[in-house]
């Protein structure tokens, strides 16, 4: 295997870094995520960790089959998306996640509700929480730095542990919102 | 209704039946039939439900034990409802994943319904195109068996995923008169445990 590429100059945000310190601690051995701004960071590092296996998707249902695949052969996986994204993972957490009461990790970044600049990003951001509690899914929000580390296991271990779907949903509070002037 | 040189049946069989460790998710309908009418086997893991998802599954699965070979037996409707996946499973590229669409250009389960492969799309061009290298199209017994081969090999001789589209034009499949499982945690439990001992039940 190739050597890890130097990481560059670390951004700003300490809870990215959080975030991926827990996620090891936790034992995720897969990342599925369609890129974010708000997962830049957390996506960096575990590009370079090659004990992580980063699967880019085209649209994040895939994410959903990506965990169910790596549960079935005994690996943790984590699905980084955009509230906006969530929309397109509707039939897969349903039909395919509960169905076979699959664990599922979503680490989400909120749009749309907290100083959202961009109005299409605000419908699905507001039915964000609506929708997973529709297909049964456990939600949990942080709000805070300090908060992300503790959030992240609880998720981890309500989802892999207790077999549930579970949202942990960062807040535009929380990551900051995009500007764009 | 024209009918090819292949039965839906002796594809299903004769790839299931490559290599007893072949780790397998089919589609739902059409392929769930076959697969199960070819011999039940606890490894394989079949879709009642998440059309669109059986490739991305088989992905998160290949990457998870890359030291076994993974199979993807799955429709053309299922497989053009997650065309994007092949994208992603060319960039992720497991050595040890094969996609193959038994192609009969029609919607089975509900009415017959001809599909896009009955026209000009072409899902082993998309493949190929999305960059996975080693896409073939498969229309008789002599590359049944060289793919069946290709399937259930692993090592050296493989490289990067592939991708096969199995002619069956117009052949349906009913449900067999004995339904494989669905309950879908009654599946996993059952996959995981063959796979990797009773320990992952505790």
């Amino acid at each position: 295997m190739a050597a890890p590429v130097p990481l560059p100059v670390a951004a700003p945000a300490t809870w990215p870094d959080a975030l991926y310190d827990t996620l090891k601690q936790v034992g995720i051995d897969q990342i599925g995520h369609v890129p974010d701004a708000g997962h830049a960071r957390l996506i960096e590092r575990c590009d370079h960790d090659p004990a992580v296996a980063v699967t880019g998707l085209t649209s994040e249902e895939e994410g959903v089959g990506l965990a169910v695949g790596a549960w079935l052969g005994g690996q943790r996986a984590a699905l980084l998306m955009q509230s906006s994204g969530l929309g397109n993972c509707v039939n897969a957490i349903a039909s395919l996640a509960e169905a076979g009461q699959f664990p599922l990790l979503m680490i989400i970044t909120m749009r749309g509700e907290w100083g959202e600049f961009n109005p299409w990003q605000v419908p699905l951001g507001r039915a964000t929480r609506d929708v997973l509690l529709a297909v049964d899914c456990r939600v949990l929000e942080v709000h805070r730095p300090d908060e992300v580390a503790d959030a992240a296991v609880a998720a981890a271990r309500l989802a892999f542990d207790s077999s549930q779907r579970v949202a942990l949903l960062l807040t535009q509070r929380l990551i900051g919102t995009k500007a764009f002037r | 209704m024209t009918t090819g040189t292949l039965t839906r049946q002796q594809v299903a069989a004769r790839l299931t039946g490559a290599d007893p460790d072949l780790l397998v998710v089919t589609g739902l309908g059409g392929t769930c039939w076959d697969a199960s009418r070819a011999g039940d086997r606890d490894l394989t893991y079949y879709l009642w439900g998440g059309m669109g998802l059986a490739a991305s599954t088989g992905l998160g699965l290949a990457r998870s034990r890359p030291d076994r070979r993974v199979l993807v037996l799955t429709g053309d409707g299922e497989m053009l409802m997650g065309l994007g996946s092949l994208a992603t499973v060319a960039r992720a590229a497991p050595a040890n994943l094969a996609i193959v669409v038994v192609d009969n250009e029609l919607y089975g389960e509900t009415g017959g319904q001809a599909s896009h492969t009955a026209g000009s799309c072409d899902l082993a061009g998309i493949a190929r195109a999305a960059g996975i290298a080693d896409s073939r199209i498969v229309s008789d017994a002599a590359g049944l068996d060289e793919l069946a081969g290709a399937v259930g090999a692993l090592g050296a001789a493989v490289r990067g995923p592939l991708f096969a589209v199995a002619r069956v034009p117009g052949q349906l499949s009913g449900p067999p008169a004995d339904l494989p499982p669905r309950d879908g945690t009654y599946l996993k439990h059952r996959f995981r445990e063959a796979l990797m001992g009773s320990h992952v039940l505790r």
